[in-house]
């Protein structure tokens, strides 16, 4: 059996909306709501949510990129909430994250040598054509061209941005990498590439993934777990196989029901109505007021997270509907 | 399985031959290079393609909103009016009476993000109202009725309500449906729409594809459909084109490109996705390489670059013509040789 690499227990991160400067806030969006879960060595664990779903704050919170309201994230038992800067920093090096936008998260002004060296310097203490190899090995494995040393970002199309993106995220030895939405924005022959690059690197490197997306196809491809999020909460956690072929949560049914097949002979009638509303009364499962089975109980009681088959869902009726 | 509607006679739309060139200092891109394609009333056409292959050129052309320095250097749009006359939308000229009158009354479009066609400033019933006065023959206080049946319509919730919100009141979902009702609200005939559920979650675009289905039975309108998501295709076509670096490479009913791709592009895109319920592959089959520039187009089929398929002394020398397959259409050379055989 593996172990843990990184153990979340009750992780909360509450924001206060409305409310002046003098005045008092006048409500709250638990964007991430008592969260725990576990992710094993070397598995791809999946995050799916529909926006809104907290899934991307949840991936900061646990970098502490976000400040959590409460709970604990431990990586091999170092604690990184209230972790000083020092361990911060130290964790930051083996656990990265790789951004939907590589746009927007690579710094236009500097070269690839500097984006992807920067961290190895620091790290290391590499510099020049010692440097120079380093961060040329590193294209290389992500599949750019070593050449490509002393261009800048915008010379890159978006696919190839990604995997500066991921360059970067290697550069200092990772156990760990965050993607968050990191195929998202790219076109499906080049996500698929991407994809396919991911995989090998995970082999190599018996790299560890938490692979945040609201693509089901594309996590179902990639994950070996998935938590499903709805408003905040893990609504739903389990294998990738019985999560798609036994789905326990009115919600996650809802969502796998929603994706459109790329097959016309699949074609259906689905209908979730309603959208989520980030801001709900704290009474009764926040899926309620969408859910198809929801009753009295489901309006006045909040549910707790139950073990069905191996799976743990939030839902009263998990098992019986 | 859905039954396919009838095929009504005569298309809305006939593209023939139209190319949309941008010339630019670095060179002429030819975002639109040879297009024939025909839209029928109340069938939905999706356009496939990876970004770049110009199947938003081409929507905007047809609507006659291509920014310069693009413009329409060759090929015809014949739209066939309700009362039965033909207009080159190719030819029209820009800003004149004409082009405005069917742009909007006759064919609307909505885009991916619904703020660039809201105003952020005025109230999205306004908005709405104002469209349906300037098209159609009625009062203020008609066309204010008639803005919140259309928001109604499109399933925004307390209509009369929403007509008084501004556009940053309202969700992503619901700025798309205002838009849509804003599209809508003077029954076009065609609907051109460009990625409309892309930036949305699975469970809000399932409630805009179903809407615009019913829009589309109900008032027997053709729709454009633009998108990358072979998923959305799937579930909302009856005819499908496509394209890849300006040019269609292959047009059919939805089920002969699913289930019988002719085109090595169609075929390496359909595999390259996940699919949800599919056989476990540790790989997906990845098309090879990217889309070449556009300032570099290769010389004959623009494909043979990225082809499994590339036959040297063929594909490179000549450009592969549309040619005929069972129900769909293909520009390939290992379809040409067969029917040379």
């Amino acid at each position: 059996m593996t172990e843990p690499v990184i153990e979340v227990r009750g992780l909360n991160k509450h924001f206060n909306i409305g409310g002046g400067f003098f005045s008092k806030p006048n409500d709250v969006v638990r964007a991430v709501d008592n969260i725990s879960f576990d992710v094993m060595r070397g598995e791809s664990f999946g995050i799916v949510g529909e926006s809104g779903s907290g899934k991307t704050t949840l991936g900061r919170c646990m970098m502490q990129i976000i400040k959590p309201s409460s709970g604990s994230v431990k990586f091999h038992g170092t604690d990184l909430v209230g972790a000083d800067q020092k361990t911060l920093r130290q964790i930051w090096q083996a656990i990265r994250m790789v951004f939907q936008d590589p746009q927007s998260s690579l710094n236009p002004r500097l070269r690839v040598i500097d984006l992807i060296g920067q961290s190895i310097s620091k790290a290391e203490g590499l510099k020049g054509a010692a440097l120079a190899d380093r961060v040329s090995e590193l294209l290389t494995k992500v599949g750019l061209r070593p050449e490509f040393l002393h261009r800048y970002p915008n010379a890159f199309s978006g696919g190839q941005r990604q995997r500066l993106g991921i360059a970067r995220a290697l550069a200092t030895n990772p156990e760990v990498i965050i993607a968050d939405e990191a195929v998202s924005a790219l076109d499906v022959s080049i996500q698929a590439q991407t994809l396919n690059l991911l995989k090998d690197l995970q082999e190599q490197y018996a790299l560890t993934y938490i692979f945040v997306a609201h693509d089901l196809a594309v996590v179902e491809h990639f994950c070996d777990r998935i938590a499903v999020m709805y408003l905040g909460q893990i609504v739903e956690l389990s294998t990738t196989t019985d999560l798609f072929q036994n789905p326990k949560h009115p919600y996650t049914r809802a969502l796998l029901e929603a994706v459109p097949i790329p097959d016309p002979r699949a074609r259906k009638p689905r209908r979730l109505k309603g959208e989520a509303i980030p801001i709900v009364a704290s009474k009764g499962c926040r899926f309620s007021p969408r859910c198809p089975h929801a009753t009295d109980m489901c309006r006045e009681t909040v549910p707790t997270t139950r073990k069905i088959d191996g799976a743990d869902v939030l839902c009263h009726y998990a098992g019986d509907i | 399985m859905m039954p396919l509607t009838p095929m009504p006679t005569e298309p809305l739309v006939e593209m023939r031959g139209l190319k949309t060139h941008f010339h630019t200092d670095d060179g002429v891109v030819k975002a639109v290079e040879g297009v024939d394609l025909d839209i029928y009333p109340n069938r939905t056409l999706c356009v496939l393609g990876e970004s770049g292959c110009g199947k938003s050129i081409m929507a905007r052309s047809i609507m006659r909103i291509v920014d310069a320095p693009g413009r329409i250097v060759e090929g015809s749009i014949q739209y066939r009016s309700a009362e039965g006359s033909i207009v080159d939308l190719a030819k029209v000229r820009h800003g004149s009476r004409q082009l405005r009158q069917i742009r909007g009354q006759d064919i609307a479009m909505i885009f991916q993000e619904p703020m660039s066609s809201l105003g952020p400033i005025q109230k999205i019933g306004q908005q709405i109202a104002e469209t349906i006065s300037l098209h159609r023959d009625v009062s203020r206080k008609e066309a204010k009725e008639i803005a919140i049946e259309m928001l109604d319509k499109v399933g925004i919730p307390r209509p009369r309500e929403r007509f008084e919100s501004y556009p940053f009141e309202l969700s992503g979902g619901m700025r798309q449906r205002a838009m849509i009702a804003m599209a809508l609200s003077c029954q076009p005939r065609l609907l051109i729409a460009d990625e409309p559920t892309t930036a949305l979650d699975v469970t809000t675009q399932a409630q805009i594809l179903d809407l615009i289905a019913e829009l589309k039975e109900e008032f027997e309108m053709g729709v454009m459909l633009i998108t990358h998501d072979l998923g959305v295709v799937a579930q909302v076509a009856e005819d499908v084109a496509v394209m890849y670096m300006g040019k269609v490479v292959e047009k059919g009913d939805v089920y002969s490109i699913f289930e019988r791709p002719q085109h090595p592009y169609t075929r390496a895109l359909l595999e390259s996705v996940p699919k949800i319920g599919g056989e476990k592959r540790d790989r997906l089959p990845a098309i090879r390489g990217m889309v070449p520039h556009p300032l570099a187009r290769p010389t004959g089929c623009t494909f043979r670059t990225r082809c499994d398929h590339f036959m040297p002394g063929i594909c490179d020398v000549n450009e592969p013509a549309m040619v005929d397959i069972g129900d769909s259409q293909a520009a390939c050379f290992l379809h040409l040789e067969k029917t040379h055989d």
